[in-house]
């Protein structure tokens, strides 16, 4: 038991650590990913990491002093979403932090009475409308599939999670693409400011702000394809090359989809986003619990 | 326990003499002082119950003198109601208020023998919604004192009828006492026609044409819900010679009919799908009316009702139904407030929506489902009613209670805002109360059957749909903006009581929930059912008690740390050059346009117009259905 907490405490605190760098190494491999397929040479893949650093080194510049501690507690509610991911918490728990971290990010967001700002933060919160019901459906999948809520229950199952929540899976990785403001659902902010309503949510954060955004991003990317590798862990070890090998996949994916695709209206990711939950989200935990 | 009459009895010597009094000042400190009473019985009756230590207490087996003076009561209820009806030209009304009166009158005269039962059951269930009612219930009397008085200053257009108002809360207090408190269907259905007919009196307390005609259909609804009641107690009387709840309960699947029916009667007051509609008409009133009806009482009275019956209803077609009525309730309501601006109707809509889960978790009615929804029950009364008294101060110092206009509130009615804000991210947002049971409930339903897969399913779309009017409401009242005008506060010092100590409630129930699950609600659970099971395990709620600290303090820490940083302040982009402050741009033509901020509300997506109807509708069926299948098959 106590050999667990350690491994626990020490998973957690790798997170903490290490989360930022491979975040940032995704987000460089990302933008060289998306230049090859354009093909453009792009950036090295560490150019976020000195994009962020130049961000740290600007004067903090602000709309007004709220947005420093909103923003300051949506980077710590994010980090704490992960920290109970990877220490084996609640599945639940962990949505329902998220949903609180992704609160700050809206306030933060909503505070600055800017028009793009806001415009921002009320599309952002169409996500949330919008992926919610999946993400809940995933957990409650995944209990039905393996018995517990509990992470550190779930990653010692049997098999892996992925044979009875295929569908489940799907409709995970269709609202990945929202979670990650990747095309054709980058309503709320996409990666470039040329769109109709300027930088959407960040638009009013700069300097430190945004730097600290950044990495928050960071920190919720690895979070997020963790999820996507809790479908392929099981207690048999070799299926760890299972979750590197699906999440790359899913990586490569998700930049294939935002290259290829263009946006769509808020009013289609809503309705797309609830159908796709309803068909293999809804389906997928009916006949779960049918054959249980 | 001797003090149970006194608690029923003395709410209504107290509206006599609220009535008498019509010097406002003494009235004020008269209504402070009979809910300090109120608070006081009630807890004497919460020690007298605990230090006896028995879990469920039957009282009063004859108690032929009172049911005299009930009796005389339901006439004068009826006659009242007739005469209004006659007044007001509702004529159809009078029908349901006749009809079920002279059945239960009839019942009791000629009817059969029946068996000598407790008319009163104290358990911890009833001491339980006794202490939400002598709470809750008496810090709304005390915030009313200070909102009628600003509501008159402000509404010169309405007649001061505020002595009669407060004699009808306090009507409606001891009604309620009444109702929780009894164990006979006649006691339960005499309370249950008294705070039907009261907040009838109390929605249309300002008489103008909208609040007349919201109040009759407040009336004719829970009359209709009483209708099925008095029949419901009819039946019992003939088919089962007795006249008490436990042992309708007990006496299930045989008792189903009475059950079903008394069930359908909670619907109404609980203003599930289809009966939504006097609910949200109800806000025509003062707000201590909105909130009293909301949170603590009436439609409280529903919910108890229906956990009172979920033992009779778990497994069984009934409760299917019931449970299929509320999470009906529960999605729909919650998409109907997306298109609200009204801060009252979104509160309304809100209740609906919360209700229509605590009515699921009752009609699922297992263990888990039951014990989520007491705790629902208990979080919603505090948080809901903190928000409808914040909202009533709001619409007091800024003469509005339009969202809209709560832009940047932040800053111009600070307390009131801060106040607000703990509110609604008490009603929906990880770690309150609200979402750890939501949280509870979805646990429980997916463990109570697989039929109930389908609440799972409605209970993440509804979430969502919850996180989404929440949300904007909570954006748009931190969004400020330093040309903001600034508002005066008139918030009376009696109202700011009221307000912080339901807001100190909700932050100390949220730390202390799990203890008064061990000692309070765990034990109720396990007398009911006779199974205990450790709903969210205690690493998760130690968890959920430091996650609260950090929602408070992670903010604060960060804004002390950086307080002092050294910043710039610059205007917000708007593409333009800015004027006032932000407010304000210059366009192409050189013209300064104003510019103004405003929340989206999916009108075409969630508006009433396309979906008010519809669930209307679809309650109604599923209602229709409910009492053909479930009395139809008994019978046959």
């Amino acid at each position: 038991m106590t050999e667990e907490v350690m491994i626990r405490i020490a998973v957690t605190a790798a997170y903490i650590i290490l989360a930022p760098f491979l975040g940032g190494l995704l987000s460089g491999l990302e933008r060289k990913l998306s230049a090859r397929m354009q093909g453009r040479r792009g950036p090295s893949v560490f150019q976020s990491f000195y994009d962020v650093k130049k961000l740290f080194s600007k004067n903090l510049q602000v709309v007004n002093g709220a947005q420093i501690f909103i923003m300051g507690s949506y980077a710590f509610f994010i980090v704490f979403t992960g920290a109970l991911l990877f220490a084996g918490w609640d599945l639940l728990l962990v949505f329902f932090t998220l949903t609180t971290a992704a609160m700050f990010l809206v306030a933060a967001a909503s505070c600055t009475h800017s028009p793009y700002s806001t415009i921002g933060a009320n599309r952002e919160m169409v996500q949330m409308m919008s992926y919610e019901p999946m993400v809940l459906l995933t957990a409650v999948g995944f209990y039905l599939a393996t018995g517990s809520f509990d992470v550190a229950e779930i990653v010692k199952a049997d098999q892996m999670a992925i044979l009875k929540l295929p569908g489940c899976f799907i409709g995970f990785m269709f609202i990945l693409t929202i979670k990650l403001r990747k095309s054709p659902f980058d309503i709320s902010c996409s990666h470039h400011a040329h769109q109709e309503i300027v930088k959407g949510i960040t638009t009013e954060m700069s300097g430190p702000c945004l730097g600290l955004m950044e990495i928050s991003e960071w920190y919720e990317k690895v979070f997020l394809f963790a999820m996507i590798g809790l479908f392929f862990i099981s207690s048999n070890p070799l299926s760890i090359i299972a979750v590197v090998v699906m999440c790359s996949l899913a990586f490569f994916l998700e930049v294939l989809i935002d290259n290829t695709s263009a946006r769509l209206t808020w009013d289609r990711m809503l309705y797309s986003s609830w159908t796709v939950t309803l068909l293999l989200g809804g389906v997928n935990i009916l006949l779960l619990e049918l054959f249980k | 326990m001797n003090v149970i009459p006194y608690l029923i009895c003395f709410p209504f010597l107290a509206a006599l003499v609220m009535f008498c009094v019509r010097n406002r000042k003494v009235r004020g400190v008269l209504a402070c002082i009979s809910v300090a009473a109120i608070m006081v019985m009630v807890f004497v009756l919460a020690y007298c119950y605990i230090s006896d230590g028995k879990s469920s207490q039957l009282l009063y087996e004859s108690a032929h003198y009172v049911e005299y003076i009930m009796q005389a009561g339901e006439i004068l209820l009826m006659l009242l109601v007739v005469f209004l009806c006659v007044k007001y030209k509702k004529y159809p009304v009078i029908l349901l208020s006749v009809i079920p009166t002279v059945m239960i009158l009839l019942t009791e005269y000629i009817g059969p023998e029946l068996a000598e039962t407790a008319h009163i059951r104290l358990d911890r269930l009833s001491l339980l919604m006794c202490l939400i009612v002598g709470i809750i219930g008496g810090m709304i009397v005390v915030y009313a004192v200070g909102y009628m008085r600003r509501y008159h200053e402000h509404h010169v257009e309405f007649t001061d009828r505020s002595s009669y108002f407060f004699a009808l809360l306090f009507v409606f207090l001891g009604a309620m006492f009444g109702l929780v408190l009894s164990e006979s269907l006649t006691w339960i259905f005499f309370f249950w026609e008294i705070t039907s007919v009261c907040s009838f009196l109390l929605i249309g307390y300002t008489r103008t044409e909208e609040a007349v005609r919201n109040s009759f259909r407040a009336l004719w609804m829970n009359l209709l819900g009483g209708f099925g009641f008095a029949i419901a107690i009819v039946y019992t009387a003939y088919k089962f010679r007795h006249l008490s709840l436990g042992m309708l309960v007990e006496q299930s699947p045989l008792s189903m009919i009475p059950v079903m029916l008394i069930a359908f009667a909670a619907l109404t007051k609980s203003a599930q799908f289809p009966f939504s509609t006097w609910l949200l008409g109800a806000m025509v009133a003062p707000t201590p009316t909105s909130a009293l009806l909301h949170s603590a009482t009436m439609v409280k009275a529903g919910c108890y009702i229906l956990l009172r019956l979920s033992p009779a209803l778990s497994q069984t077609t009934a409760g299917m139904f019931i449970s299929i009525i509320g999470s009906i309730t529960f999605l729909f309501a919650s998409m109907l407030a997306i298109s609200q601006s009204d801060g009252k109707k979104v509160l309304a809509y809100s209740t609906v929506s919360n209700l229509g889960l605590i009515v699921t978790c009752a009609g699922v009615g297992s263990t888990g489902t039951v014990w989520a929804g007491i705790f629902l029950l208990i979080f919603h009364a505090v948080t809901k009613s903190l928000l409808f008294q914040c909202v009533g101060a709001v619409e007091n110092s800024s003469h509005s209670r339009d969202i809209e206009t709560m832009q940047g509130l932040i800053t111009r009615l600070s307390k009131l805002a801060f106040l607000m804000i703990l509110g609604i991210i008490g009603m929906y947002l990880a770690p309150f109360g609200m979402l750890i049971f939501k949280w509870a409930a979805l646990k429980a339903f997916i463990d109570s059957g697989s039929h109930n897969v389908f609440l799972v399913i409605i209970l993440a779309f509804g979430s969502s749909t919850t996180l989404f009017y929440w949300t904007k409401w909570l954006c748009k009242l931190v969004s400020y903006n330093s040309e903001c005008t600034p508002c005066d506060d008139v918030t009376t010092p009696g109202q700011y009581v009221s307000m912080f100590f339901h807001a100190v409630m909700v932050i100390v129930l949220c730390l202390t929930f799990s203890y008064i699950s061990d000692y309070y609600i765990s034990p109720y659970i396990s007398d009911i059912f006779g199974e205990t099971v450790e709903f969210l395990s205690k690493s998760n709620l130690t968890l959920m008690m430091i996650l609260v600290l950090c929602v408070f303090l992670i903010p604060l820490l960060i804004y002390l740390r950086t307080r002092r940083m050294k910043k710039r302040t610059v205007p917000a982009y708007i593409s333009g050059v800015n004027r006032q402050g932000g407010r304000a741009f210059f366009n192409s033509y050189g013209d300064e346009r104003h510019m103004e901020l405003s929340n989206w509300y999916m009108e075409d997506l969630f508006g009433e117009k396309r979906l008010l109807k519809f669930s209307i509708i679809a309650g109604a069926a599923v209602v229709v259905i409910a009492l053909v299948l479930v009395i139809g098959g008994a019978l046959l």
